[in-house]
């Protein structure tokens, strides 16, 4: 075991799935690589290490992040979930849930990174983000319709090489109006 | 003990029924475990060190200042590993020598595995790897493929090189119309998003290696033999595979692995770089392909000449046989099919999804409709008048031949009748819009298998088979083979997969893997089901079955067996920015038995999606003067993301192979073969220009301009 503080590695303190772990880390150490190698956190995938692909795809403090892209010492503070944080217990996230009823994956090696960026496409669209295919982008005009052409640009930055991509979108569709019916009755 | 019989009530019919994926809910929460991803203690990590030069010899690998850095427990090259054994024949004939690592000190390209680092960590491992300095002697190289390489040769590879039947030019001369073009197609990459990973550790005289791969007992066999092992002293786990697509067989990273496992005696785990893929875990060649159609004026063929040549490496073999698709497809008076290859100071190109048919469905399909043009006939009606009785080339009966079918079916869902055939004329905006299509196929064949079935003493049922599933479904779609052979239910079935300690099995390759498993599933599990039928009792160890199908393939009728498929694109161009999008796509296949319709659309779709891939996006560009690639990662080499793929919508019509117990033919490759030519044809037929080069980029169509502007 390395010393907990040196020149090459730090004591730290990651939040995870609303849990505490203390670590020593060298100061390389991703917090993608954090999350596999030191914590058995291995539902954060590892596909090309250099933010390409979106399998390691994690929410910090609410927003999507490649985790392959922060090191592990500035994760530190921060509010991080992991697909492994999705479900309650037994019961799956809505995400989830339409995932596996819909096949939206075939070798499921880029889906926790898609089910992870589209729990968070889910809010952003519901906070009215625009995006590049959205047609009125005044902040009055509030979110667009969540058409498949919306989520299509919101996910790419999710490869899935065995191209369940048309899947993958009927899923996410699937979850936000699920999503919305729910955000609904709140607010009824 | 208990005595169970398979029930008295006869439930059958899973096969067929949509099911979602039985690992589904462990690959949504993430505690599905990859290769890479299991525990081992006192685990130490490796990192390959590729060569930077395209041909030579390695003068010097300077381990001793590697050897200090903190954390490095050694460093293995041609000087100090393990010898291995590489001549013999395995299952797929003879190996690689890719795989077999540091054996000498030749170079034969960029990226050839020169060391393998390995260290406590990770990081330590990676910053030791890259601080190695390795010095080479130089030699000139040739990396590029042309079509007139003095160096190119007739090659057989899985299939004769040439096949030839009457005056080839005598019939061109005599027809009507005739079409003579070239086609070329880029080097492809399978890209999965699993990169490949190993660990390997001795344990009670076992070498084990927990792996990503296509086949856990071909794997097993292949590194018995590497190895000098006897197989029994080898052991390959592969339960989760994150994509596969022809690449995940014997690698560097578990024969590495396997080499520093042996060395230090402990577990260590090497998994590839993005980057390193791209020069170690094979590709698909690209292609130059000539086709000429000879045909009379109502577009009946007299004359069919498909030639292709592709690349391989210096120390492999490996034919990309695209001219093959055609001795299945058209037949004529004249015929004449040949496969070539050249061989670079390029790494060894291997299977691809379709390998063949994928770059040969381009260039034949698309020369079709340019027949279809010149003989001003409809291109399904011109297929349709060309629809052999016979194998072409083979003369043998077809096991079902659905592809007109396929186009009727087709035509009518996609409003094909509406077509106006002339090309250019339709605008939505800034884009031409333009519709296409084209006819696939793909061989149905069957691997030997062997398979375990046990009746368990409380009840239910578990199947052990060394089948992979890559993100096939295969896992299910067994469950529910298994299920209708037992005549139970689906939920008292457990299917075990991805051991070599399960016996011999086929691939997941081909797209023979479940049609080859399911047969030997089938086989154990009527037999079990026939001895419960007499009343057994069902002891503590349950009662389990062994098949293997050997026999029974060998004793198949010889047949021309494949699947056949109508793909349909529409395309929108922007003349302005060059830009092509498909806009729809609709697949229809005669595919045999659909164990699954969930799995089988999602993975036709996922065939369908690699076709606008390779019609538009994937191109790995090697430079000349280091003979290595540009930007060999996902940033530099574009697969089609979300926002490329519409709509892709996959069907299939009625088909049943008559041989075989499920009627299954396989699904796996069918979807990308004619994909690209029907994306291709779509363009021409918006713009009224060929473009008989793959990818279809920007500044291609921007060149190219269109029929109207050229006018």
């Amino acid at each position: 075991m390395a010393p907990a503080s040196s020149s090459t590695h730090s004591a730290i303190t990651l939040n995870i799935n609303g849990e505490k772990y203390p670590l020593s880390v060298d100061h390389r150490t991703t917090l993608l690589d954090a999350l596999r190698e030191r914590l058995d956190l291995t539902g954060t995938k590892k596909g090309c290490d250099q933010g390409q692909c979106g399998a390691c795809t994690v929410l910090i403090d609410g927003r999507r992040a490649v985790s392959c892209l922060h090191l592990a010492v500035a994760a530190e503070g921060r509010e991080i979930t992991t697909i492994e944080g999705m479900a309650e217990g037994d019961r799956l996230h809505p995400v989830q849930q339409a995932f596996l009823d819909l096949d939206g994956y075939q070798c499921g090696y880029c889906t926790p990174g898609q089910i992870c960026s589209a729990v968070a496409v889910i809010e952003e669209h519901a906070a009215g983000w625009p995006s590049a295919v959205t047609d009125d982008v005044r902040p009055e005009a509030g979110p667009p319709p969540l058409t498949a052409e919306e989520i299509r640009e919101r996910m790419s930055g999710n490869l899935c090489r065995c191209g369940a991509y048309v899947s993958i979108v009927q899923a996410v569709a699937r979850a936000a109006e699920a999503h919305e019916e729910t955000t609904k009755e709140a607010s009824a | 003990m208990t005595t169970a019989t398979t029930g008295r009530t006869t439930v059958k019919g899973a096969v067929g029924t949509a099911h979602t994926r039985v690992e589904g809910r462990d690959k949504v929460t993430g505690a599905a475990r990859y290769a890479g991803e299991i525990p081992f203690a006192d685990l130490a990590h490796g990192w390959l060190v590729l060569s930077t030069v395209a041909r030579g010899r390695i003068r010097s690998v300077e381990t001793g200042p590697v050897l200090d850095m903190p954390g490095v427990l050694t460093v293995l090259h041609h000087g100090n590993a393990p010898r291995l054994t590489t001549d013999y024949v395995g299952m797929l004939g003879i190996p690689d020598p890719t795989a077999a690592l540091f054996q000498h000190d030749r170079v034969p390209h960029v990226g050839w595995p020169v060391a393998l680092v390995v260290a406590e960590t990770p990081e330590q491992a990676r910053e030791a790897a890259e601080a190695l300095v390795v010095t080479y002697e130089r030699e000139p190289h040739d990396t590029a493929l042309v079509a007139a390489h003095p160096d190119a040769y007739a090659a057989d590879g899985h299939m004769p090189a040439v096949t030839e039947k009457g005056d080839l030019e005598a019939e061109l001369a005599a027809s009507a119309h005739v079409v003579d073009a070239e086609y070329t197609t880029p080097e492809e990459h399978h890209s999965m998003m699993e990169p490949h990973a190993a660990t390997a550790r001795w344990d009670g005289g076992r070498l084990e290696i927990v792996d990503s791969n296509q086949g856990a007992s071909w794997v097993q066999s292949e590194l018995a033999k590497l190895f000098s092992l006897d197989e029994s002293a080898v052991r390959v786990r592969s339960e989760h595979v994150g994509g596969g697509f022809g690449s995940k067989g014997v690698r560097a990273h578990q024969v590495s692995a396997a080499m520093a496992a042996t060395t230090l005696q402990r577990p260590v785990r090497v998994v590839l770089t993005r980057r390193q893929m791209f020069s170690l875990t094979g590709y698909r060649s690209p292609t130059v392909q000539r086709v000429r159609l000879g045909a009379d004026p109502d577009g009946r063929l007299r004359a069919l000449e498909h030639r292709s040549l592709n690349q391989t490496s210096t120390v492999y073999e490996f034919v990309e046989p695209s001219a093959g698709v055609a001795r299945v497809m058209y037949d004529a008076d004249a015929h004449r099919t040949a496969n070539h290859v050249v061989r670079l100071d390029v790494p060894s190109p291997t299977w691809m999804r379709a390998p063949g048919e994928a770059p040969g469905s381009f260039a034949l399909e698309a020369a079709l409709d340019e027949l279809a043009e010149r003989c001003g006939v409809d291109p399904i009606d011109l297929r349709l008048r060309n629809e052999p009785e016979t194998g072409p080339v083979s003369g043998l009966p077809f096991a079902g031949r659905n592809l007109a079918a396929c186009f009727r079916e087709g035509a009518r869902r996609f409003g094909w009748a509406d077509r106006d055939p002339r090309p250019g004329l339709r605008r939505d905006g800034r884009w031409l819009l333009g519709t296409g299509t084209a006819a696939a196929s793909f061989f149905a064949g069957a691997g030997p298998s062997t398979a375990l079935v046990t009746a368990e003493a409380d009840g239910g049922f578990t199947v052990r088979i060394a089948a992979a599933d890559i993100g096939t479904g295969a896992r299910t779609a067994l469950t529910l083979v298994a299920a209708d052979a037992l005549e139970v239910t689906p939920e008292r079935v457990r299917v075990r997969i991805g051991d070599s300690d399960f016996g011999p099995a086929m691939i997941a390759g081909g797209s023979m893997g479940t049609r080859s498993w399911a047969w030997a599933v089938t086989a154990a599990a009527r037999e079990l089901r026939e001895r419960l039928a007499l009343g057994t009792d069902i002891p503590p160890e349950g009662i389990t079955v062994r098949s293997d199908t050997t026999e029974a393939l060998g004793a198949l009728a010889q047949k021309e067996r494949h699947s056949y498929g109508a793909q349909f694109a529409e395309v929108a161009v922007d003349t302005a920015t060059g830009e092509v999008r498909v806009r729809r796509m609709l697949g229809i296949f005669a595919a045999g038995t659909i164990v699954n319709p969930l799995t089988a659309r999602n993975q036709l779709v996922g065939g369908m999606t690699w076709g606008i891939s390779m019609a538009l996006h994937e191109e790995a560009v090697r430079d000349r003067n280091t003979g290595g690639h540009y930007g060999p990662d996902l940033a530099g080499y574009h697969v089609a993301t979300h926002a490329d793929v519409p709509l892709v919508e996959a069907d299939w019509v009625e088909d049943h192979d008559p041989d075989d117990p499920v009627g299954i033919k396989g699904v796996g490759e069918i979807g990308i073969v004619g994909a690209a030519a029907a994306i291709a044809n779509a363009v021409w037929h918006a713009t009224g220009v060929r473009h008989r080069s793959l990818p279809i980029r920007p500044d291609r169509v921007l060149s190219a301009g269109t029929g109207a502007s050229r006018a």
